[in-house]
């Protein structure tokens, strides 16, 4: 029953990715691409503790930090890179 | 077979999905930017919060370990959630949406993006 | 001497019990590692943190973060819903400009961050002076109305909290 509750998540999170992936193409402007990008990460964090639960094992939680850590930091470098056309002043 | 701890975890596995796939939804149907900003910041966020706690609940019914690890991730991505919509929402009205479309912000100085700050208050 | 030993004792708390979570496991060796982290950290970064905020009424600060809590899930809910089912021309999204009392910055980021995760609002911008804070909301019908909900139910226990 579990596995087939995470099969359907495993789904669910994928789609999820690929709607994402078109809207960063797609775009019409450069916050839309950044948004999309930032929930593509959040996709695969999901993604990330899915699988550890799936396999049972918890080094997964380790990437899905790392993943979301520096998915955060990259979204502000993006914007910052647009507000201000520097990152670091 | 389905015990009541099983039939939990995948409630909340498959709630997280539904979240997730909605907030990702939210971002090709909505017309707008602003509006699409409203998707992932809560839809998702929730998402992966019920992915946590099945996380933490299969940990703690299903193999008998207390885990809590996952309350980290989601602490950071609540604190986070909002500071990057304001990034975005920033970013997109700098570059898209003009002073006098936007209210007034009913005091002397205008919105931040727009005016400088008052000389005193410097930072 | 204790204020120069431990100048910010939620911050040593909080990184204590941040250690425990990233190593999940609680025993007396972690536990000691976590306190020893969060009595060198603050110290070191003393200089990074020149003001302290204070907290007042934990009460008030656990009934704030249970309201806070269960608007998020409620919220959640109803925009999910609004985005899987509402038709876009449905959709009454607009600007709306909130008037604030709050002065000290932590109380502004708070309220900014809870704006932006609870129903339909998201926090976009301060006005140049702090005075103000611009929402976007995704519907509304009644915009007076959000702005005296927002007043009343998050800025009012912000301002016991911190002021």
């Amino acid at each position: 029953m579990i596995t087939a509750a995470l099969l359907f998540a495993f789904a669910c999170f994928g789609v999820g990715l690929l709607m994402c992936l078109w809207r960063m193409l797609v775009g019409t402007d450069s916050a839309d691409r950044i948004l999309a990008l930032d929930t593509m990460v959040i996709n695969v964090i999901a993604l990330l503790v899915l699988y550890g639960i799936l396999k049972g094992t918890a080094i997964y939680f380790e990437a899905a930090m790392l993943v979301a850590m520096v998915g955060f930091v990259s979204t502000v470098a993006y914007c910052r890179f647009v507000l201000r056309g520097d990152i670091i002043e | 077979m389905a015990s009541v701890s099983e039939i939990l975890i995948a409630f909340f596995i498959v709630c997280g999905g539904l979240f997730g796939l909605v907030g990702s939804f939210g971002l090709i149907k909505l017309r707008e930017s602003m509006q699409r900003l409203h998707g992932p910041t809560k839809a998702t966020t929730l998402g992966i919060g019920c992915v946590l706690i099945a996380s933490m609940l299969y940990a703690l019914l299903v193999k008998d370990t207390v885990s809590f690890h996952e309350l980290l991730i989601t602490l950071f991505l609540f604190l986070t959630a909002p500071i990057t919509a304001n990034f975005v929402a920033k970013t997109y009205i700098i570059r898209n949406i003009k002073e006098d479309d936007l209210p007034g912000s009913q005091s002397e100085y205008g919105w931040s993006v727009y005016d400088d700050p008052p000389p005193t208050k410097g930072e | 001497m204790i204020s120069r030993l431990i100048p910010h004792p939620l911050l040593s708390i909080t990184l204590t019990l941040v250690w425990l979570g990233l190593v999940n496991k609680v025993t007396p060796g972690n536990l000691l590692l976590g306190a020893i982290f969060g009595l060198v950290v603050p110290m070191i970064t003393a200089p990074y943190w020149p003001d302290q905020p204070t907290l007042r009424r934990p009460l008030v600060v656990v009934r704030y973060i249970l309201v806070a809590l269960s608007d998020i899930v409620v919220a959640n809910v109803q925009v999910a819903l609004m985005i899987a089912f509402k038709p876009n021309a449905n959709f009454k999204s607009r600007w709306i400009t909130v008037p604030l009392e709050l002065t000290s910055p932590e109380a502004i980021t708070v309220l900014a961050g809870t704006i932006t995760m609870t129903p339909g609002t998201l926090s976009a911008m301060l006005s140049a002076d702090a005075s103000s804070i611009l929402v976007h909301c995704l519907h509304t019908e009644d915009p007076e109305g959000e702005v005296a909900n927002i007043k009343q139910r998050y800025e009012r226990p912000l301002k016991e909290i911190f002021e």
